[in-house]
């Protein structure tokens, strides 16, 4: 089936998986948000007991598909995972800390003996929910910006600032994008402890604050989306493959594409309905689903539009011959035949995910289920 | 060619590699293991409806949470390092090292985080039968995630089913099954989640013992030892087993490997195995080093290695001595001779690439023999040993005894681990049988060497993983790729920054993670499933 694709059909259908677990992963980051907010939202222990245990039964989705994204991107476009990961080295350092700093939090927060008390782990949860969603933010952001590397021809890249991908967050393009998805995650969290948490508090002070939290997001959202329209990108050339400054590049790949520009725009009126319902609405609680569809049909088409149509998706502004398209920075033909085959696993994936999601949050988490002897609480 | 080699980035990378590695692997053999374990006292608890099931479940469920979340946290670095600290390594082999990466994200890490969240906060929200489903498919996924990095691990070991690409300059697959099902990747599969599985029994087992002796909760203790030491005998048995395979494996396609194991330098037919040995001084000059130089004490097994090796007790086992000068008589290609084929082939990728878009009918014909299976195998084959040349034929020869890996570590790290292992089989058929006799809960002795074999493990668990990653050096894909060639070209000092950044990290989270588990042991199984 998948062995007939041509190379190119290959590398264009991992460039969507890898853009689809990138979009999932900026909406399930919904739990970084989330974890920003436990002493805004929650002001009594019981209170972030509850938050802090709605978002610990999903943090594990994020944290996978962060681990399966790098993994899907290693095995489909191995040269971005040399350039960009052995280039900028403190970016994903940074992101790194910030992700094992999470995985233990949970676990260790309401243990006896656990050292350095709640306080401390509470604060991990908090420095990951702004370093991993401002990084990972301002790191997708160079796809579009560029970074200062080369490649020589067997295809070994080398960092040409000394700063090692820390210069990423000083651009302030790169930075609208960090704050955006900082901001969106924030306003997700909020929208989750509305749909899955049974207290009238947490519910009122989670849509006062959505509103604090929208506001800025979307103003750093359009600032992201207007300059990366008018900004010029990087085309590469279909024949010669050679690379070159093309205006307007961004915005030319939308309309050449119009079912992406179709995904974008529902995206981005499903982010826009999910917010405005939930602020509206007395009793909305399923803003969280049209927010959340919305963000992962914004962070795809985005992504499909630093990739296809001619578009190289991990630009060099060292040398623009060596940024890295879909097809010079993939895998081969076997590799990408044989990774597609396992693909096929992923709706099934999906079907799990959603029947143990639906089991799980059938009721809401309440004061009575924080205090049952029956179950694991953080 | 070495001087160009920035030695001190090499060493602080695979130290922040090693680090990052022996750490996850103090947390991850008894995820593998208690997931099981966990999962038949559940299977009993649904089987017999009896409660006192429920309450064994769910401590040992909640050890397996602490333990789980380090193992996890520890396990993301590992992934990423390979592009931060290795991307020279990454582009070279990713075509095929990538994929089982993916495919244990698909595959495994998703089953795992989906059941997880069940097992533990399911209960009552899901059916009796349900959460049970979801604690066996916990443990499949954990167990799943372990074949996909050990497959990829066993790539690397014996790189099989693929095709070098000039164009790319990089390794391509050719074909999946020969990478997923090659030997060595099997055998170490089996290998190290066994050595999981006995881990996590002995850590079951040892705790138990200790509520014994501490007259505790004694029913819940013996029905948990009944379990671990079933479940551990088994594994036990399974992981000599699959040591031995391993072992011939190993003998068969890193002949060094096999020798720095033994510290076999001249190499004999109807070759003892040292049962157990104990280095002496070490002699400077490698021309001159022999085996009996090396050792003050030794006690050896006769004709035992040749035939664990060869499963014949007259088959000749080369020496490291045959391996780096080369014997005629059992064919063995010297080092020297493997640099200088390694040197050309590396050489004609050079010309390769110089004539692209100069020369074309040279570019056709250099091309030409990377598809000539005979110049592959006759030349490409040593590749890495290329990166030890020296136009100086006498540092040349000085080069290839650095194709060497720790002799010492390598020996006492392979010798720790056999005979820890021979230790947990017996220590497992010592406590079934008091159990069966009902004597168990009398003999402090069995109590405690129960209760002090824990650490045992977890040192035969890290003594596996010298075994395996220190004595392959200086290979990162054997034959093929130096580990000084794959790093990533950055500072030292960020090398060293974030090597003590995870130092100071992972000391802390030891630290918490001990005292909150030996919190939870001391609180019981009654404390134990909430608070």
């Amino acid at each position: 089936m998948f062995g007939e694709l041509s190379h190119l059909a290959l590398q264009q259908y991992w460039w969507v998986i890898v853009s689809l677990l990138g979009a999932l992963l900026v909406f399930l980051m919904f739990v970084q948000g989330g974890q920003t907010l436990i002493y805004t939202i929650g002001k009594t222990n019981m209170e972030r007991t509850m938050l802090v245990n709605t978002l610990g039964r999903k943090w594990e989705f994020t944290f996978t598909t962060l681990v399966t994204f790098g993994g899907a991107f290693f095995a489909s476009f191995p040269l971005f995972y040399s350039t960009s990961f052995g280039g900028a080295y403190w970016v994903w350092m940074a992101i790194l800390f910030a992700f094992v700093l999470q995985a233990i939090a949970y676990e260790f927060r309401s243990r006896p003996n656990n050292v350095f008390g709640a306080r401390t782990y509470e604060t991990f949860l908090l420095i990951n929910g702004l370093l991993g969603t401002v990084l990972i933010g301002t790191a997708v952001a160079t796809f579009f910006t560029g970074s200062a590397f080369s490649v020589n021809e067997m295809n070994q890249s080398q960092w040409e600032l000394k700063s090692h991908g820390l210069e990423a967050a000083l651009n302030l393009h790169n930075l609208s994008l960090g704050l955006a998805v900082f901001f969106l995650a924030r306003v997700l969290g909020l929208l989750y402890f509305m749909n899955s948490i049974q207290s009238e508090e947490i519910f009122d002070r989670a849509k006062k604050h959505l509103i604090i939290n929208a506001i800025p997001f979307l103003v750093f959202f359009l600032t992201f989306v207007i300059w990366l329209m008018v900004r010029d990108g990087f085309a590469v050339h279909p024949e010669t493959k050679e690379v070159v400054m093309e205006p307007y590049k961004y915005f030319r790949n939308l309309l050449a594409m119009p079912i992406v520009l179709i995904l974008f725009l529902v995206g981005v009126i499903g982010v826009l309905l999910g917010l405005g319902a939930s602020i509206f609405k007395a009793d909305c609680t399923k803003g969280i689903w049209a927010a959340g569809a919305g963000t992962v049909l914004t962070v795809f088409s985005l992504l499909l539009v630093a990739g296809f149509n001619n578009t190289a998706f991990y630009p060099s502004t060292f040398d623009l011959q060596s940024s890295l398209t879909i097809q010079n920075a993939s895998s081969s033909h076997f590799t990408l035949t044989a990774m597609s085959y396992v693909s096929l696993l992923v709706p099934f994936v999906f079907a799990y995910i959603w029947y143990v999601w639906k089991a799980m949050n059938n009721t809401p988490i309440d004061e009575d289920e924080m205090q049952s002897d029956d179950i694991h609480v953080y | 060619m070495l001087e160009n080699i920035d030695l001190s980035l090499v060493n602080w990378s695979r130290a922040q590699f090693a680090l990052t590695a022996m750490f996850h692997w103090l947390f991850v053999p008894l995820t593998l293991g208690l997931s099981f374990i966990i999962a038949f006292m559940e299977t009993i608890y649904v089987k017999t409806g009896n409660e006192e099931w429920k309450r064994i479940t769910k401590f040992w469920m909640k050890l397996f949470g602490i333990n789980f979340a380090i193992g996890v946290a520890t396990g993301i670095i590992l992934e990423f390092e390979f592009g931060t600290n290795w991307s020279n390594y990454s582009w070279f082999v990713g075509d095929i090292f990538g994929a089982p990466l993916a495919i244990e994200g698909i595959m495994a890490f998703f089953m795992e985080s989906t059941f997880i969240a069940v097992m533990f906060f399911g209960w009552g929200k899901v059916s009796k039968r349900f959460h049970l489903t979801a604690t066996w498919l916990t443990a499949a996924g954990a167990n799943l995630s372990a074949l996909w990095i050990l497959v990829a691990n066993g790539w690397m070991q014996n790189p099989v089913g693929m095709k070098f690409n000039p164009e790319t300059a990089r390794n391509e697959m050719e074909n999946f099954w020969d990478v997923f099902l090659s030997p060595t990747a099997v055998t170490k599969f089996l290998h190290t989640t066994t050595s999981g599985y006995v881990l996590a029994a002995l850590f079951v087992v040892g705790i138990s013992s200790w509520f014994l002796l501490k007259k505790r909760h004694v029913l819940f203790a013996k029905r948990s030892i009944v379990i671990a030491a079933i479940f551990g005998l088994v594994s036990s048995v399974m992981l000599v087993a699959t040591g031995d395979g391993s072992a011939r494996d190993v003998a068969k396609t890193q002949p060094m490997k096999f020798a720095a194991m033994e510290s076999l330098y001249e190499g004999q037919t109807q070759a003892p195995l040292i049962a157990i040995g104990l280095f002496g001084k070490e002699h400077d000059d490698p021309m001159n080093r022999s085996s009996e130089q090396e050792f003050l004490v030794k006690i050896e097994i006769p004709n035992m290695l040749s035939y664990l090796a060869f499963l014949k007790v007259d088959a000749f086992v080369p020496g490291i001595k045959d391996l780096v000068l080369g014997n005629e008589q059992y064919n063995i290609m010297s080092y020297k001779e493997k640099i200088l084929r390694g040197y050309e082939a590396q050489q004609t990728l050079k010309a390769f690439k110089e004539a692209k878009g100069v020369d074309e009918a040279e570019y056709g014909r250099l091309k030409a023999k990377f598809d000539d299976k005979e110049w592959v195998e006759n030349y490409f084959r040593y590749f890495g040993y290329g990166n030890y040349y020296d136009p100086n034929p006498e540092q040349l020869e000085l080069n290839a005894f650095k194709i060497v890996p720790p002799i010492s570590l390598s020996f006492y790290a392979f010798h720790i681990m056999v005979i820890l292992g021979g230790h947990f089989m017996l220590l497992f058929m010592v406590v079934l049988w008091l159990i069966y006799r009902k004597k168990l809960e009398t003999n402090k002795v069995v109590l405690y060497t129960a209760l002090w074999t824990i650490p045992l493990a977890y040192i035969a668990s890290q003594a596996g993983w010298i075994v395996a990653e220190v004595g392959r050096q200086p290979w990162v894909i054997q034959d093929l790729m130096p580990t000084m060639t794959a790093v990533s070209k950055i500072d030292t000092s960020s090398v060293m920054i974030t090597f003590w950044l995870f130092t100071i990290t992972f000391v802390a989270l030891a630290i918490a993670e001990v005292r909150i588990m030996v919190k939870q042991i001391k609180n019981g199984p009654k404390e134990g499933g909430h608070n």
